[in-house]
């Protein structure tokens, strides 16, 4: 089989032969001969077939050439220099950095662009007066590099990038490297000569250094205990708070006092070490974002057509590219092949086939003929159509849902975590232990009672428990990332071990939108016929004979004598003195003579005739993902599952025997009603997860505890949600939630191991002995340990699970 | 005055250089994008050569002996 040079698809279509290289179509030709005749063939070398067959895209960008839209796209222009940032989904490799840095070998107007691969991004400055923004675009498409620009790009905010973290880590970690070198020398030399008349510059030298970290590093633990003392909540960071606070006033008053050389290093290590737990845990997926909403798949603008009257007559037609946003009901727009359909309006002209992938996970375009009204948010496969606007697109059926109060970015997140719940009875503990020793300490030898209280609080800080949790999920996040399920924050792994009931959508999720398998009923063709039938179909362009065509795929196809499509019903072939259609209902038995009456209407049927007679259909159903039945028996065991679809009940039989029978089945579930039942569950005090995949689910995915977006393309699609997972590891959502429960377990062990350390560490505090060297030996030595323990646990059982 | 003071001022000082430049390289972004320059700098020396030579297999081998 011969293999594109260009992209790596097999050429099993059309083969070209070019230079001594073969192509599988003159897109990727096209691409080969832009790069050869720009000596750029340096592309070729650097990865096997790289390239990415361009697609078409004619018309799909015009609305650049309005510069008031063109302009909101830009991050800098001043006179002759312009600065764009694209998001181009299909870089993927080093040759793509490489064409893409040199672009401006391909138009000099480009002055200089930058590739940040992670984040799939494109820089480019350029020169405003030589190339324009759409020639620009149109220049990236010719060679592959289809720039996504979506609604979301024209309303986006600059964000600066927070970097204060990576700051306060090191300074910390700055000041602690420091202060190491200058406590070593009291550590091991005692009433030395010349350490006796420096140590005093040594220790006030340690302050300084020590200052930044207090004020600067740590300043997150005040801050949020703080935050929780006066909402009255004891969290993790109270007793950090404390200990870091006592560890340096003390250790102040013993430099200044000339009692010691205080506890410096410990507590620049101490808050440099959570500082590393808080930097470990947080794994980001720079090229996938959590927060997306409709804004993102909407096209910036549409065509819209406005008549201007001449003479009384309306007749001459303007097109005009629009921003979306300033779309108002009744205006008339105009829908390209591939475009998307950004309001809800009425079909006035043409056929539509509006494929609503995105919105419900369904594969098969619906057919839409003129006068229907069709809802935001399809896009439009075929030809050309014209619509009226009835919806702005604020206050379509869709986008409503945004309006809901869960997509408010402001609620307020309630979950309690693991830590949290410990350390409430953790700081009371020992804030009682604090206070008995120190009143048995005042009877007994008063002088040392300040001593014993202040040692109590800093052996105390839970510099161990704090580390098991960001140490163990952040783990456990990288786990899940390499097997393809991308999780928000860590927050989600732990909530993930409290559900108890996972609601799935059905189209989509449950379904694959990739294959959709077909079923014959009706009587058998012979050769002669289904070569006929195959011709007919190849001659067609109509999504559904593409994808039945590419099903029945044979080789031996008759050259038709005569073809005729008829738009939005169907095709006719003809050949030799046989006769073949094909279509929709109505279509094919219009002219056939059988009975029509015991035949159902079914959209995404295909009916076949030959010479008149009634033959048979074709229907196209979608798949389930493999493995289906395991996941859900599996799963059966530990939750309630329940499935909610937005189609009607057609498949509940099939779906009640395929699946486990505690199963619940509901149909016909609109997206607001999606989100409410998923809200009367967590009334009933459950801890829901939200399996689906589309715009549809979004309300729903956002209202439950842990949302999860099921998606075949990672870069390509997904709604806001908690995690995203790749479709095809669908089947170890069994072992991954498994994994969030051990996750939880580890970090226990973990707890328990650190109580132990404190057990230690109080023992040296109320006798009294805490000392700053046992100190520096104890509180790095427990957080070290605890940090490989979870670590090691943590791989061990995600290699055993994943 | 004792050379210890002047030991201890420098040590102080070539840290805080140091910890100045890395303030600097964070706000200059260099952490913002650990992934791309890696593969970037690879790039660098054989653009020149492709561009004197055409077709694939010649400029494959041209750059190994070029290097």
């Amino acid at each position: 089989m011969e293999v594109c040079f260009h992209c790596g698809d097999h050429c099993d279509k059309v083969l070209i032969n070019h230079q001594q290289k073969t192509f599988c179509c003159h897109g990727c030709k096209t691409v080969f001969d832009i790069l050869n005749d720009n000596d750029l063939t340096f592309y070729y070398d650097l990865e096997q077939t790289p390239g990415i067959t361009p697609k078409r895209f004619e018309g799909k960008f015009d609305f650049l050439e309005n510069e008031a839209i063109a302009n909101k796209l830009l991050s800098f222009n001043e006179q002759d220099i312009q600065v764009v940032q694209f998001t181009i989904p299909s870089i993927h490799c080093s040759s793509c950095i490489w064409i893409l840095e040199n672009l401006n070998k391909l138009n000099s107007a480009v002055k200089t662009t930058q590739v940040n691969f992670p984040k799939k991004t494109l820089r480019i400055t350029f020169n405003s007066q030589e190339i324009n923004l759409y020639n620009l675009v149109q220049l990236l498409c010719r060679i592959g590099y289809e720039p996504m620009i979506s609604l979301e790009d024209s309303d986006k905010k600059k964000t600066a990038i927070d970097r204060s973290l990576i700051y306060k880590l090191g300074v910390a970690g700055f000041a602690f490297g420091n202060i190491m070198f200058l406590s070593f020398p009291e550590y091991f030399e005692v009433n030395e000569f010349w350490l006796e008349r420096y140590k005093h510059v040594f220790r006030w030298l340690m302050f300084v250094f020590a200052l930044p970290v207090v004020v600067y590093s740590a300043q997150d633990y005040f801050i949020s205990a703080f935050k929780g003392l006066r909402s009255k909540i004891l969290n993790i960071d109270v007793p950090i708070a404390i200990g870091i606070a006592v560890l340096f006033i003390r250790s102040t008053i013993e430099v200044y006092m000339d009692w010691g050389t205080g506890f410096f290093d410990s507590m620049a290590g101490l808050v440099f070490f959570l500082l590393l737990g808080k930097f470990f845990q947080q794994k980001t997926y720079s090229f996938l974002s959590f927060e997306r909403d409709y804004k993102s798949y909407f096209p910036i603008a549409v065509t819209k057509l406005s008549s201007t009257k001449i003479n009384g007559h309306p007749s001459i037609k303007k097109e005009e590219q629009t921003h979306v946003n300033e779309l108002n009901k009744g205006d008339r727009i105009l829908i390209r092949n591939g475009e998307l359909i950004p309001v809800d309006a009425i079909l006035t002209k043409g056929t539509a086939y509006i494929d609503y992938s995105f919105v419900t996970g369904e594969a098969v375009p619906i057919f839409k003929k003129s006068g229907d009204q069709i809802f935001a948010g399809g896009r439009q496969e075929g030809s050309v159509i014209e619509l009226e606007v009835i919806n702005s697109v604020k206050q379509s059926y869709l986008t409503q849902l945004w309006s809901n109060k869960v997509f408010d970015s402001n609620r307020q997140n309630t979950f309690q975590t693991l830590t949290d719940k410990i350390s409430k009875h953790f700081t009371i503990t020992i804030l009682s232990i604090a206070l008995v020793t120190t009143i048995f300490w005042l009877f007994y030898d008063p002088s040392l009672a300040l001593n014993v209280f202040t040692a109590v609080l800093i052996v105390a800080c839970p510099c161990a428990i704090a580390l098991a949790a960001p140490f163990t999920l952040g783990n456990l996040l990288r786990i899940y990332g390499r097997n393809k399920l991308y999780l928000k924050n860590s927050e989600v792994i732990e909530q993930m071990a409290q559900i108890d009931t996972i609601v799935f959508d059905k189209t989509g999720t449950l379904t694959t939108n990739e294959k959709s398998t077909i079923s014959y009923t009706g009587d058998g063709l012979n050769t002669k016929e289904s070569s006929l039938l195959k011709a007919t179909l190849q001659a067609s362009n109509h999504p559904l004979s593409r994808t039945l065509y590419t099903i029945l795929k044979e080789n031996d196809i008759c050259t038709l004598d005569d073809f005729e499509e008829e738009i939005g019903k169907g095709i006719v072939g003809k050949w030799e003195d046989r006769k073949v259609k094909i279509g929709s209902h109505d279509f094919v038995m219009a002219t056939s003579n059988s009975s029509t009456d015991v035949l159902e209407k079914e959209n995404t049927s295909v009916y076949i005739s030959v010479d008149d007679a009634y033959r048979g259909k074709f229907i196209l159903t979608n798949e389930y993902r493999s493995g289906i039945e395991d996941v859900f028996n599996a799963l059966s065991q530990d939750y309630q599952l329940i499935i909610l679809s937005g189609d009607n009940e057609g498949e509940k039989e099939y779906l009640s025997r395929l699946l486990p029978p505690n199963t619940q089945l509901l149909f016909d579930q609109k997206p607001e009603d999606k989100l409410h039942f998923i809200k009367s569950l967590q009334e009933e005090n459950k801890n829901v997860m939200m399996v689906g995949d589309g715009l549809n689910d979004s309300g729903a995915l956002a209202q439950s505890d842990v949302g999860i977006a099921i998606s075949e393309n990672i870069n390509v699609f997904s709604p806001a949600c908690d995690g995203i997972l790749d479709a095809e590891r669908f089947k170890s959502l069994v072992n991954m939630m498994r994994l969030s429960k051990k996750g939880i377990q580890i970090i226990k062990y973990a707890f328990i191991f650190s109580l132990l350390y404190n057990l230690i560490g109080l023992g040296f505090a109320v006798t009294g002995y805490l000392t700053p060297i046992v100190a520096a030996i104890l509180m790095p030595l427990s957080s070290i340990s605890i940090v490989i323990f979870v670590t090691l646990t943590s791989h061990y059982q995600g290699n055993k699970l994943l | 005055m004792s050379i210890i003071y002047m030991l201890l001022a420098i040590s102080v000082i070539v840290a805080l250089v140091f910890f100045a430049a890395f303030v600097l390289s964070v706000k200059k972004g260099q952490y913002d994008d650990v992934y791309t320059p890696s593969v970037r700098m690879l790039f660098e020396d054989e653009v020149k050569t492709t561009s004197t030579k055409k077709g694939d297999q010649q400029t494959k081998k041209s750059t190994i002996i070029n290097d």
